[in-house]
Formats: structure tokens, sequence, C-alpha cells
């Protein structure tokens, strides 16, 4: 069945293009961009997209599936389906299930599940040590073999110097790219949020921004010394983005991430201690804000990755202190990032760049392109359709959004991973 | 102003004229206490529950001594560490307690912010006897009372703080209580104990104790948790005890007729010299009676319905 997308608006960075124009599908590739009219219809699927932009399917580089371990979260099923919903092709699922993946054998199982479900396409992260403990490696050549396409100590930080400095050499070893959680946990032990005026009032013991920019500092000096592919998850402080902006004017093979709630949302969030708002590493301050998506628009900042982390109520509804952090993304990461080309703070070229070319890049995966010949991984999307946020719609299985009951502006309305059109909107 | 709230969750949320008419209404409870039958009929056919999640004697048997005399009758339930270990969350606590229908719940609560999840849960009102590293709001009310009794008003007065302010809820609550009255506050401690922001909430700060009790009003000592020296906020006692702990010397640097106050329990010749806490200076007792008024007024409002 070929697929005709009509009358669009193709917006494909990964060859700076920003032109109307047909795309033909076939066999789960791409075949033909065309100008308009250009292509016939007959014997097609015809997608009419007047007036909505089509782009190269959207990567999200960092979420939590929690399956295999933790289904009453989410599964691999129920979270991919939260991700074509959102407009997401492929999402890279982070290794602190239970149990962790540091083998094969896990590896496969994820892959396994991600194939049944037949949503989104699944790229499993190996973790750096066995059982993230911090204390050897694990097998990342197996790991590669099976299928996983970076590392990462992410929710479990390697304290260990040493250990960090063996785990990039061995990862550049197999070409894997290492996903480093920043947080030195000495320095945010029992923090519950950043640490600053708002933890003050409210009591709450702080993660200051530095438990964040210290081992942000440390993986790039290692990085430096070994070589490596390193990626930076999740940055959410203004000292964060200049230590990396620096390091890439030095040549450093350094990447980064933010995740829409780092631009979305300072540390005011928690006011009246609300547990949505409980994620790490923390929000922050407006500065911070500011710093992050001045990140964005120059290119510190890579990748906008939601770190999708879904809780039940039980981890939820209890006191701050005693609530899990993290907060579910995918739903709602394209909508906040469309936000900020609406106010002009980024131009949609680069929104689409680091929602889906240079995570794709990053973890070397297909995808990220429209070219002739890639796989057909395309989200269609509406940029002026006004919508609010109901966590009761969600496919995710859990609800722990901080953004319920906001209005966004843009949202996927057709997602199509190799050809095969997995979501629509009704 | 009337003081109308469903709950007592901390100073911040106040307003001065609220926080005015607890003290007045305070004062007014303060001679049932030296009647020779200390009870009133108030808040008859009330019930009473104090839940404390942390061991404090003094403050729930203030708790329980002002709800005797207003009439209320009163109920502990003694949360033993075991049953939060056994997974009963404060969710479930708080469907029993519904189930129980009182007219008030007293927590207190090692997680800042507790007082406030169940008051959002709960029918009925719920007063914040201190929770985690929050607030302590009775606490700063008495001591409000304290001081409004000792000097005749609350505007214009010097107030220091001293101690382990990143710790304290009393010094949170005292800092917006004192700064909403119309007084100036100035904290001082080793910055290790000093969390940042705190010029936020309207406070001086300083790490010099000899700047904070210069001309002071008012030298209020904090409790030092003596578990903070394995944490590494402090080095040894000996050495806090000399540069944080007040001694007569200290006094001399402040007004002649500075009043000396400490919410307990004290540790004598940690943070407060026995010379300074027994001396004529301090109120440290006064505080104690003050208490019991201020919850006597606090559970009126709360519970007391039409003022008769
Ligand atoms: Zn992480
Ligand atoms: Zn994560």
């Amino acid at each position: 069945m070929s697929l005709l997308i009509k009358g669009g608006l193709v917006v494909d960075p990964s060859r700076h293009l920003e032109d109307p124009l047909d795309l033909l599908v076939e066999r789960g590739k791409i075949v033909a961009l065309e100008p308009p009219g250009q292509i016939p219809d007959a014997g097609r699927r015809v997608i009419s997209a007047p007036g909505l932009v089509v782009a190269p399917g959207l990567v999200d580089m960092h979420v939590h599936l929690r399956e295999p371990g933790e289904e009453y979260k989410e599964t691999i099923c129920t979270g991919t389906r939260a991700a074509v919903k959102g407009g997401f092709t492929a999402v890279a699922a982070m290794p602190n299930t239970k149990p962790v993946n540091d083998t094969a054998a896990v590896t496969r199982l994820i892959l396994d599940q991600a194939k049944t479900a037949g949503n989104a396409r699944v790229y499993p992260v190996g973790a750096i040590s066995v059982g993230s403990r911090g204390q050897a490696l694990s097998e990342y050549g197996d790991l590669r073999v099976a299928g996983a396409v970076a590392l990462s100590d992410d929710g479990r930080p390697v304290s260990n110097a040493m250990l960090m400095r063996r785990a990039l050499e061995y990862a550049r070893t197999f070409d894997l790219p290492v996903i480093a959680h920043c947080e030195d946990l000495d320095l945010s032990a029992e923090g519950a949020m950043h640490e600053g005026v708002v933890s003050l009032q409210l009591g709450l013991k702080g993660i200051p921004a530095a438990a964040e920019e210290v081992m942000v500092y440390r993986d790039l000096t290692l990085a430096s010394l070994t070589g490596a592919r390193l990626h930076i998850a999740h940055v959410s402080t203004g000292g964060s983005v200049a230590i990396i902006r620096l390091a890439k004017a030095m040549g450093l093979p350094v990447t980064a991430e933010t995740a829409p709630h780092y631009f979305s949302l300072t540390e005011e969030a928690v006011l009246g201690y609300n547990t949505h708002a409980k994620v790490n590493p923390p929000l922050r301050t407006e500065m911070d804000v500011k710093a992050i998506k001045e990140g964005l628009r120059d290119g510190t900042l890579d990748a906008i990755a939601c770190d999708h982390a879904p809780h039940s109520s039980l981890e939820k509804e209890v006191e701050f202190a005693a609530a899990a952090f993290g907060l579910i993304g995918l739903e709602t990461s394209l909508g906040l990032t469309l936000k900020l080309v609406h106010t002009g703070e980024l131009s949609l070229i680069q929104a689409i760049e680091a929602l889906s070319t240079n995570p794709a890049r990053i973890l070397g995966v297909a995808g990220g392109t429209l070219a002739v010949g890639a796989p057909a991984d395309i989200t269609v999307i509406n940029l002026n359709r006004e919508w609010t946020v109901d966590v009761n719609t969600f496919a995710s299985k859990s609800r722990n959004c901080p953004f319920d009951g906001w209005t966004l502006k843009g949202k996927a309305v057709m997602t199509i991973v190799g050809g095969r059109v997995v979501w629509e909107e009704d | 102003m009337e003081f109308r709230r469903k709950d007592l969750l901390g100073i911040a949320d106040l307003e001065p004229e609220e926080i005015q008419v607890i003290l007045d209404t305070a004062a007014s409870f303060k001679e049932i206490s030296t009647r020779p039958i200390k009870k009133v009929p108030t808040l008859r056919g009330k019930t009473v529950v104090t839940m404390f999640y942390e061991p404090s004697t003094r403050t729930r048997m203030s708790f329980e001594i002002a709800a005797k005399r207003l009439s209320a009758d009163t109920l502990n339930l003694t949360v033993s560490a075991s049953s939060a270990v056994k997974g009963e969350t404060l969710a479930d606590t708080a469907h029993n307690l519904e189930a129980m229908a009182p007219d008030v719940l007293i927590i207190r609560h090692a997680a800042s912010g507790a007082p406030h999840y169940l008051a959002q849960r709960l029918k009925c009102g719920v007063i914040n006897a201190g929770d985690g590293l929050h607030e302590h709001p009775t606490q700063a009310l008495l001591d409000l009372l304290t001081v409004k009794e000792a000097k005749g008003t609350l505007s214009g007065l010097k107030v220091a703080i001293i101690g382990d302010i990143a710790h304290s809820r009393v010094a949170r609550s005292d800092i917006h209580a004192f700064t909403k009255m119309g007084s100036q506050v100035t904290v001082a401690g080793p910055a290790t104990m000093l969390p940042p922001y705190l010029e936020t909430l309207g406070a001086t700060v300083t790490t010099s104790l000899l700047e904070a009790v210069r001309g002071a009003d008012v030298i209020m000592m904090l409790r030092l948790q003596l578990e903070r020296m394995g944490q590494m906020f402090l080095s040894t006692l000996r050495e806090y005890s000399q540069f944080f702990g007040l001694a007569p010397k200290h006094l001399q640097l402040a007004k002649d007729d500075v009043i000396i106050m400490h919410p307990g329990p004290l540790n004598r010749g940690v943070e407060i010299s026995p010379e300074v806490a027994d001396g004529p200076h301090s109120l440290i007792l006064e505080q104690v009676t003050n208490g019991v008024a201020v919850r006597m007024a606090v559970l009126y409002f709360l519970i007391g319905g039409e003022k008769g």
C-alpha cells in the first residue's frame, strides 16, 4: 500500500528543507518528494495535508517505559501508545527497569515487546554497570549486538569517577554513546526540590544547581580524557548550559538534551506541595529557564527529550518528601516545544531538529530525515490546533503530569512508523 | 477582623490582622488558667484528635491541656513508627480518621507539607503542630504573645534568632510572624545552618552572634540538634557553644530590657548558658504558659462556632 501525503509543508532539518512538497511512501520507505501536484493519486491512500507540517518522525531519546518490572506504572505497549499519540515514532528506553537492562536478554525482551505492541520503535539503552550498582561494567558488546543503542546510568548515577572513565573507554570500544545523568549524590542527598527560595518557604530539603554542574564538569573532563561520545541527559541549569557551551567550543564530541519541563516550569510549580512537579533534576529558576531556551536556540542543547517517568498514585499521592521523582511527558512534549516556536524563541526547523534529527543522529539510528530511501517515519503536525491537556485522555497508564489543564497550541495529527499509520486524530 | 479558616497550617498564610485577633483572644483565655476551676464549656461535645508522628511530649500536652480547658474531648493517636513502616500511608490514616468524625486534627509530622496533604483531604480542621522543616505556627503565636506581653508592642522591635536556622521550623514561623507584626528580624548561625535566600523572607542574615544581639529587644535561641555534628554542619559542641552559645556577656550588647526566649527543650551549656536560661531576662517558662493560651485561642477559632 502506498501513501501520498499531499499539500503539506515539508520540514526536514537533515537537509535544511522547509518547502511545500508532496511525499510518497512505498513499502515502508520514502520513495519520492516532488513539488505539489506532480505525483498522481491513482491507487494510493492520499493524505490531504494543506496547512499541516510534514516532519520526520519525532524521536524521544529519553523515556522510562517501566517494563519489565513495573507494569502497573506503564508497559512498553502503553508507553509507545503515548509516544505515537504525542507524535513520536521512536523512543529510547532507559535501563532502570526491574531487572535493570544490563544484559542482552533484557534488551531482546524489550525489543520483542515493542514489536508486539506495534506502535513506536523502541531503542533500548543498556546500563553502564551491572545492576546499575556502579561497581562492574556490564557487557557492552553483547548489549550492542542485541540492539542497545547507548549506555546510561540514568536513575542511578555513577559516583565513582574511575568507573565512569572506564565506562567511557569501554563504550568507545563498541562505538556506543554514554548518556550521563549528572548528579552528585552527596550534594543532592535527601533533597526533594531545587534549593532556592521556594524550598526555603516550603521547608523542603534542596538540591542545589551545583549537584548537577559538578558532575557535568566531571563527565566532560572524562570525555576529553577518553575521547568517548558523551551525551548529557536532562540539562536543567544555566550553569550546565554554560559549561557545555564551553566544552563544545573546545571541540569535545559532546551532545546534550533538555526536557520540556525545564523550559516550561520553574520551582514555583512545587508550591502547594504539588508532587507532580517533583522531578529529578528538579525544576529550577526563571534564570535557568532563560538559559535553557538560549541553549536550545544557539545549539548548545541538541535535543529535547521528555524523560517520561510514569508513576502511579501509590508513588505520587503521598507527602512530598516521600513522593517519587518524575513526570510523564510524551503526550505534551511537542505542544510545549511548539510554544517556543509560537513565541518566536525557536524556529520551526530548530524545534523539529531538537525533537527528531538530532536525537536520531546522537543515537546513530535511522530516522530524523525525510530523504528519499529513508524509512517512512513521519509526523504530521497541525501547528495551530489549540487543545487542552487532559490527563484522563492520556494513552499512558499514568497521570503524573504537571501540565494537566494547560492549553497548548499545536499537536501531532498523524504518526507514521515504517509507512504504517499508527496513530491519527479522529 | 475575624479568624475564619478551616485549618491553621502556617504563619506565612496569615494576615497580620488574623494574627492580632488570635493574640487578643489568647490573652483573654489566659485568665481561665488562673481560676481554681480551670475549665469553660466552650467546646463541649467537640472532639480534638492529636496525631504525633514525631515524639514531642510538651507540644502534645500543651494542646491537650488547651482542649480540656475548653471542655473538648481529646483523643491521642500514638502513631508508632512501626505502623508507618508497615505501609500505612498518610492517605489511609486520613480515611480512618474521617470515619471517627473528629472536629479538629492536630498533627506533627516529619514531612514538610503533611498537614497540608491532610487538610486537602479531610472535612475537619487541621492544625499544624510542626511539619518537617516547614512551620510550627502555634509556637510562633506563643512567641508573639510572650513578646507582646513583655514589651507592650510588636512593632519596631529588633528580634535576633540564633542557631540552626536551616533545620528549624520554629525559625521559619518566627521570621514570618515577627516580620508580619512589624519587628525586624536578624538571624545568625554558622553558614552551614543558614539556608540560602533567607533574606527573601525579610530577615537580615549574619554569621556573627555578636552582630545579631547588638541592640536586640528579643533574643531567641534555637535548640541545637546534637546529631548535626555527624552530618558535617559543625565541628564540635565546644566550638559551637563558644561562638554561637548565648552567655551573660552577650546581654550587655543587647538592650537593657532584652528578653531571652527558647522554644525548648534546652541544651544547657550548648546554645544557652544556665546563667542566661535561668536569669532575670529569661521568659522561657512564660512561653510554656502562653502556649496553652494561644492553643486555646486557635481551637476556639477553628471549632468554637459563634462567639458567645
Ligand atoms: Zn535521569
Ligand atoms: Zn530519566
